[in-house]
């Protein structure tokens, strides 16, 4: 159970309380801040710390500690105000605090669902901001949600829209360890289904796949009818009006998993000389003939790096002789002409030459491709007797892609 | 201050409500708002609905502290908790509760009682919650609310179970006993309740499992117990009993209950209902099935640090017991340079665990590239998980050993130090053959700085002295030089390396130990002092020192036992996995501790409930079986029951209905049961089963040969009645061998149907022979939806999930009657019961010919006389509750046609009107 709520910023200052029990002093605090100290980065703090009277919950998102909270929290922020900074919570202060209040009854989560808080206490807009003022209205529901009280709870009732829609975006992240001569270690693929659906009433919608085998580590919106898919291995759901996350599903290690680009690279540090010399090369490999775009290529330089003198065949890069950090902002690859970043690096005059080469993190997008082969085959909508207007759109992504050199 | 203070009171709302965000605003920031306590507390009635609400955050916030002032809000409450909007009711009891001002006690418990009976599940909920409330502001009144609990309990709404487990679990966890009656319903209710009432739920279903039933495992422990037994009984007889004992042990239906019901929910998006589906199987689920869980916990390393955490120290704790549930996924398990070190460290820690004779290779390879890492405290860290391994897996200890070696070049210091600590430990393991490796340890004593890593080598050296004979003085009297300077740790090193050289080599070192002993007699910490005290004690002899003396080289000297390398997650298991406790790995307040599994399991009986209220419980489900029962007077008490229930609308009831069963049966229930009277009258007039018009010859494919690996099988439905029971619908199916072998005992097993459905199975076929084909006959009971029946079509050493979906025409049976019957039955079900539709009618399909034929190819329809010419009439009962289904086709002008179908059965209606559509617009 959640005792209270402190959010603070990265210089440290809390700027929101909230209790949902008897208040606790702020001071409480001091055993984070401790912890923070002595954590070297700010990823690096315990997320549970026990003190003698409380224990300190924290998660750390967008640069703003949240202490002792769930997550849930955050993912609400975002989905309220589009982005979640200290600023817009600042601004918010009075919205924030309502639906915190909605959320947790005494501490325990009450009302997560965040279709369902958008009902009881309606977000911030311009348009509703102009009309507050004029009419004196108010951002707070005077009825209940009647989700809360259906069976099906994630859905309000008395949905109309002139134009009905149903969007669905097959979104793929690839994780992997790639060694230095380029051969997968470890590759896996973590999928979601996201949907935007605008749909009058109560409409019923089957999703079907081409290959539903892939899919057999999945978990669901609770509005999806688990037995339908066990069965038939079809998605049968009353959809949520609005955003949300259909479904996700992970491809493990075990499967063979296509990757889309390759990296070629010399990095060589010299033990006699203080340069050491720099050079890769960023490649298409299995892209089932479409675009690799969105390249970003960043590393993490060794602590004995000076400075790089590098040039790109295409796209910018950057430096940072303070954190080590080099990024390299390619765009597309293409085939014809691969892009490549040439140079060298000079060392602390001195040092030992350092034992580990850098590991190289990408980024890119595929548009157009899930690159585990999941197709959707047909989506169907009953109950209703209106014609929805249907699309499906596919998307691969890096995640977590990693290059040992 | 003044200035909020008069907005306040100003008669406008606008200005009051701004006033109300600044206040909250200064709240949010900490900022002390008291003082305007009394302005505030006025606008409690306002009628500003967000006004009102914005005093309702500040009276949680500053009640406390002006308990007086805060009882001028009590009355408003008190009518607000009256008021017919039950979203009213519940924010008053929400907020009168948080008031934590001990004087209302009374009154909070007075309103608890009221709103535990409210009609809205809604205000229910809430009362679960203000239980909680009440309770920590005042224990004394457990009992009484310990009856409210009991009365939650019993609740059936899927809104308040987790409200009211959560308060179970505060005010009243050892009352087991309130749980018996409610068990199988909180288990049927787990998937339909919100998510973070599921995690209470199952949290607390895994502590009742533990004392309610016998445990699943049959491990060696006992196996072990049982031969210990016969050794010291030598009682055959006894023996053979207690195996009898083991090797029946059947699973209690309810913990199998509970075990099915909680499965599905791994695939839930909360990462908090995963982790408590993984930990409830972990800690009641047969050894053989809790490896199901691996795979979801695996998914969820995907997500945030936070939760990574959590789940990777749990799965570190699984993977030291149950090596083989993680096993398959020792990759995703790898570590990513950009992981947070806690994370790295955990994984880390997984894959030691993880470690065996098979997989130790490519591990190995692994860490080599985690030892060059830039972050060096994770370096460290794969310095001691290569130790382990070494130890573990005696296959590579020597390979480990070498490459630990190597890393004594290695240029960070941090590295080194640990590669020695860790040698040190294996060397201790197998001191035999190192010679070498001692000698080039003493060499990096020179240029080692870390304590820990000095410390190691001074001891290495000083322990296996003889074996390096030559070297062990010289670091003596290199370290003699230095001991000023030198760590406390290090020193108390020195001083043993002293003493044992002074023992084995006394006349090379007599006069260096000694020089250092009186370096150690006047050093500044006490632990340096005293042990220098003792050791001149023990190892010059003088007339004073007594018989210790004698045994001096027998006590430095001695083989000491070699350090077990183990993980720390080792012993964490006895604290219920997923909880704080385990994570912090020390009890935490309020922890409750999971006891062990009973010897003999507790009545089973407790958890029975009664037959009335069983009945009542799913009267949704089971009312068609209930229309069997004879007993007349309690079918119509519950009836009544259920009528005044639904009255009550959108409340509790329909909350109940399953929601991943179609709504198809409840909804028939429902219609059903408001018509029984009108049904009554006409059951008289009722007419006459009808041989089926036409039998349709359209097969549907159950069984494609080439996943059946060679037996195909097809059906059709071949609407003869009654040949299995008056309930059930005949198919006919069609087996065929396309393999070159015989095929043998065909059957069917494994039913899965849903509730109420029944099949009547063909009688095995024990033999077909190749390109062979037969036709059996089985009968389903399909209970009038168009739900699948689910079974596996089995052969000699085969099986395969087959199902059967009938098309709603054919859960009927054509009936014959008069035009006039009809007409008095149509104007019987007209309302809600009638459904129509106006389609297009192909040219080709307008004569009467061709209608019929149509229609009754398409459902089992039998043909009514009609009068006119434009209308066409047919007639039909659902085969299991026998209710009429009357279709009227009538031809309008522009080949257009008004289809009508008249049925208590709306929803087989709607189906059956959607399905008839195609089937006269296209040609």
């Amino acid at each position: 159970m959640i005792h209270s709520l402190f959010l603070i910023n990265a210089s440290g200052d809390i700027f929101l309380e909230k209790h949902w029990k008897s208040v606790v002093s702020r001071s409480v605090c001091d055993y984070f801040f401790e912890a923070q100290e002595r954590a070297s980065e700010a990823e690096n703090v315990p997320p549970v710390i026990p003190t003698p009277h409380h224990y300190l919950l924290s998660v750390y998102r967008h640069k703003i500690f949240f202490v002792a909270v769930i997550q849930i929290i955050i993912s609400f922020a975002q989905d309220y105000f589009g982005v979640c900074s200290e600023l817009m919570i600042k601004d918010n202060v009075v919205v924030v605090y309502e639906v915190l209040e909605e959320m947790l009854d005494n501490g325990f989560p009450l009302a997560t669902e965040s279709n369902i808080l958008k009902e009881l206490i309606k977000p911030p807009t311009i348009l509703r901001t102009v009309v507050n003022t004029i009419t004196g209205s108010t951002n707070v529901g005077d009825q209940l949600p009647t989700g809360q009280l259906s069976v099906v709870p994630w859905r309000r009732t008395g949905v109309k829209y002139t134009n009905n829609e149903a969007y669905f975006d097959v979104i793929e992240e690839i994780d992997a360890i790639i060694d230095k001569s380029g051969s997968t270690i470890t590759a896996e693929i973590q999928g979601v289904i996201d949907a935007c659906v605008k749909l009058t009433g109560m409409p019923d919608l089957t999703l079907s796949f081409m290959n539903p085998r892939l899919l057999d580590d999945v978990s669901f919106h609770p509005c999806v009818r688990f037995k339908r898919w066990e069965s038939e291995r079809i998605l049968s759901f009353i959809p949520p009006d609005g955003n949300f996350r259909l479904l996700s599903y992970h491809v493990s290690a075990q499967n063979l998993v296509a990757i889309p680009v390759y990296v070629k690279h010399n990095i060589s540090f010299r033990d006699s000389s203080s340069l050491g010399r720099f050079e890769i090369t960023v490649g298409p490999k299995q892209t089932m003939g479409k675009t690799v775009e969105g390249v970003m290529v960043t590393s993490q330089m060794p602590k004995g790096v000076l400075n790089m003198t590098l040039t790109p065949s295409q796209g910018t890069h950057i430096f940072d002789p303070v954190t080590k950090l080099l990024s390299w902002d390619v765009g597309k690859i293409n085939p014809q002409k691969l892009p490549s970043l040439k140079g060298s690096v000079s060392l602390q005059a001195g040092a030992s030459k350092p034992d580990e080469n850098p590991t190289i993190n990408l980024q890119f997008k595929i548009q157009q491709l899930a690159i585990s082969g999941l197709k959707v085959n047909r989506l169907d909508m009953y109950g209703e007797k209106y014609k929805p207007f249907k699309g499906i759109k596919y998307m691969t992504k890096a995640g977590k892609f990693q290059v040992r050199t | 201050d003044i200035y909020l203070k008069q907005m306040l009171e100003s008669s406008k709302d606008s200005a009051k409500l701004d006033a109300m965000k600044r206040i909250v605003g200064m709240i949010a920031k900490g900022k002390n708002a008291s003082e305007l306590f009394p302005a505030v507390v006025k606008n409690v009635a306002s009628k500003n609905i967000e006004i009102k609400k914005l005093v309702y955050v500040y009276l949680m916030r500053y009640a406390e502290e002006q308990q007086d002032l805060a009882l001028l809000s009590i009355s408003t409450f008190q009518r607000a908790l009256k008021d017919p909007n039950q979203l009213i009711r519940a924010s008053a009891l929400r907020v009168l509760s948080s008031i934590r001002v001990p004087i209302i006690v009374p009154i909070m418990m007075l309103a608890i009682k009221e709103a535990s009976s409210d009609l809205s599940p809604y205000v229910r909920k809430n009362a679960a919650h203000a239980i909680q409330k009440l309770y920590s502001l005042d224990p004394e009144q457990k009992e009484m609310l310990i009856e409210v609990i009991e009365k939650l309990l019993k609740d059936k709404s899927t809104l308040v179970a987790g409200s009211v487990v959560m308060a179970f679990e505060e005010v009243c966890p050892d009352r087991i006993d309130l749980i018996h009656k409610n068990y199988r319903k909180l288990c049927n209710l787990l998937v339909d309740v919100e998510e973070w009432g599921q995690v209470v739920i199952i949290h607390m279903l895994t502590r009742y499992a533990r004392t309610q039933f016998v445990s699943p495992w049959k491990d060696d422990e006992v196996v072990e117990e049982y031969s210990e037994n016969n050794f010291y009984e030598s009682d055959e007889e006894q023996k053979e009993k207690d195996q009898k004992v083991k090797n029946t042990y059947t699973m209690d239906p309810d913990h199998r209950l509970l075990l099915r019901n909680t499965k599905p929910l791994l695939q839930s998006r909360n990462a908090a209902v995963v982790m408590a589906v993984a930990q409830l199987y972990w800690h009641l689920a047969p050894k053989s099935e809790a490896g199901i869980v691996s795979k979801s916990l695996v998914r969820l390393l995907h997500s945030n640090r936070e939760v990574q955490y959590i789940v990777l120290q749990n799965i570190a704790t699984m993977s030291i017991q149950r090596k083989g549930m993680f096993e398959p996924y020792l990759k995703s398990f790898y570590v990513r340079s950009t992981d947070p070190t806690m994370i790295k460290t955990l994984k880390l820690e997984i894959l030691t665990n993880l470690a065996n004779e098979a997989n130790i290779s490519t591990l190995l390879r692994e860490f080599q590239t985690y030892v060059r890492s830039q972050d060096k405290q994770f370096a460290a860290a794969t310095i001691q998980a290569i130790g382990r391994c070494a130890t573990n897996i005696t296959e590579v200890t020597d390979t480990c050993l070498n490459g630990l070696v190597c890393l004594l070049s290695n240029r960070d210091e941090i590295v080194v130090a640990e590669s020695v600590v860790v040698i040190k430990k294996l060397l201790q393991t197998q001191p035999a053959h190192h010679g070498e490796i001692i000698k080039h340890m003493a060499k990096l004593l020179d240029n080692i700085t870390v304590p820990v890593a000095r410390a190691s080598i001074l001891w290495l050296i000083g322990e296996y002295c003889e074996r390096v004979p030559k070297i062990a003085p010289d670091v003596l009297r290199k370290t003699a030089k230095t001991f000023t300077n030198e760590d406390d740790l290090v020193k108390l090193q020195i001083l043993n390396l002293g003493a044992k050289l002074y023992l084995t080599n006394s006349k090379q070192t007599k006069l260096l130990t000694q020089y250092v002993l009186n370096l150690g007699k006047y050093d500044q910490s006490y632990d340096i002092r005293d042990r220098t005290r003792f050791i001149r004690q023990l190892i010059v002899p003088n007339e004073k020192s007594g018989a210790l003396s004698k045994y001096a080289k027998k006590i430095f000297l001695a083989q000491k036992p070699a350090p077990l390398l183990e993980s720390p997650f080792k012993d964490r298991d006895h604290f219920q996995l997923g909880t704080l406790s385990h994570t912090l790995n020390s009890r935490a307040t309020g922890y409750l501790e999971l006891s062990d599994w009973p010897k003999v399991a507790p009545d089973p009986s407790v958890r029975n409930v009664d037959v009335a209220e069983l009945a009542k419980e799913w009267t949704g489900i089971l009312g068609k079986t209930k229309k069997e029962k004879p007993t007349e007077k309690f079918y119509s008490e519950s009836e009544e029951d259920e009528d005044e229930s639904s009255s009550t609308s959108a409340s509790g009831r329909c909350l109940e209905s399953n929601l991943h069963l179609p709504c198809l049966k409840n909804s028939i229930f429902r219609t059903g049961h408001y018509l029984k009277r009108i049904r009554k009258k006409f059951k008289k007039s009722q007419s006459y089963v009808a041989a089926p018009v036409s039998v349709p010859t359209k097969t549907h494919e159950l069984l494609h040969r080439m996943s059946g690996k060679g037996l195909a099988a097809h059906y059709h439905f071949s609407r003869q009645p009654g040949i299995f029971g008056d309930r059930m619908v005949s198919v006919q199916l069609t087996v065929t061998n396309t393999t070159d072998q015989k095929i043998e005992n065909i059957h069917i097993k494994e039913k899965k149907l849903p509730p109420g459905m029944r099949m009547h199975e063909f009688n095995p076929i024990e033999c077909l022979e190749p390109a062979g084909s037969i036709t059996v006959s089985m009968g389903i009971d399909f209970c009038d939806s168009a739900q699948m029946a689910s079974f596996q079509l089995c052969t000699k050493d085969d099986y395969f999930n087959v199902n059967i979906q009938p098309p709603v025409g054919e859960l009927l049976l054509p009936v014959t009657m008069s035009e006039k019957d009809f007409k008095k039955e149509q104007g019987m079900l007209t309302g809600m019961n009638e459904t129509s539709a106006t389609i297009a009618v192909a040219p080709q399909n307008s004569t009467r010919l061709v209608i019929i034929e149509k229609v009754v190819k398409a459902a089992n329809l039998g043909v009514v006389p009609s009068g006119q010419d434009n209308i066409h009439r047919f007639a039909a009962k659902t085969v299991h509750s026998g209710s009429l289904m009357l279709v009227t086709v009538e031809l309008k002008e522009s080949s257009t046609a008004q289809l009508i179908i008249n049925t208590e059965k709306t929803v087989i209606g709607s189906v059956l009107l959607r399905e008839l559509k195609p089937v006269l617009s296209q040609g």
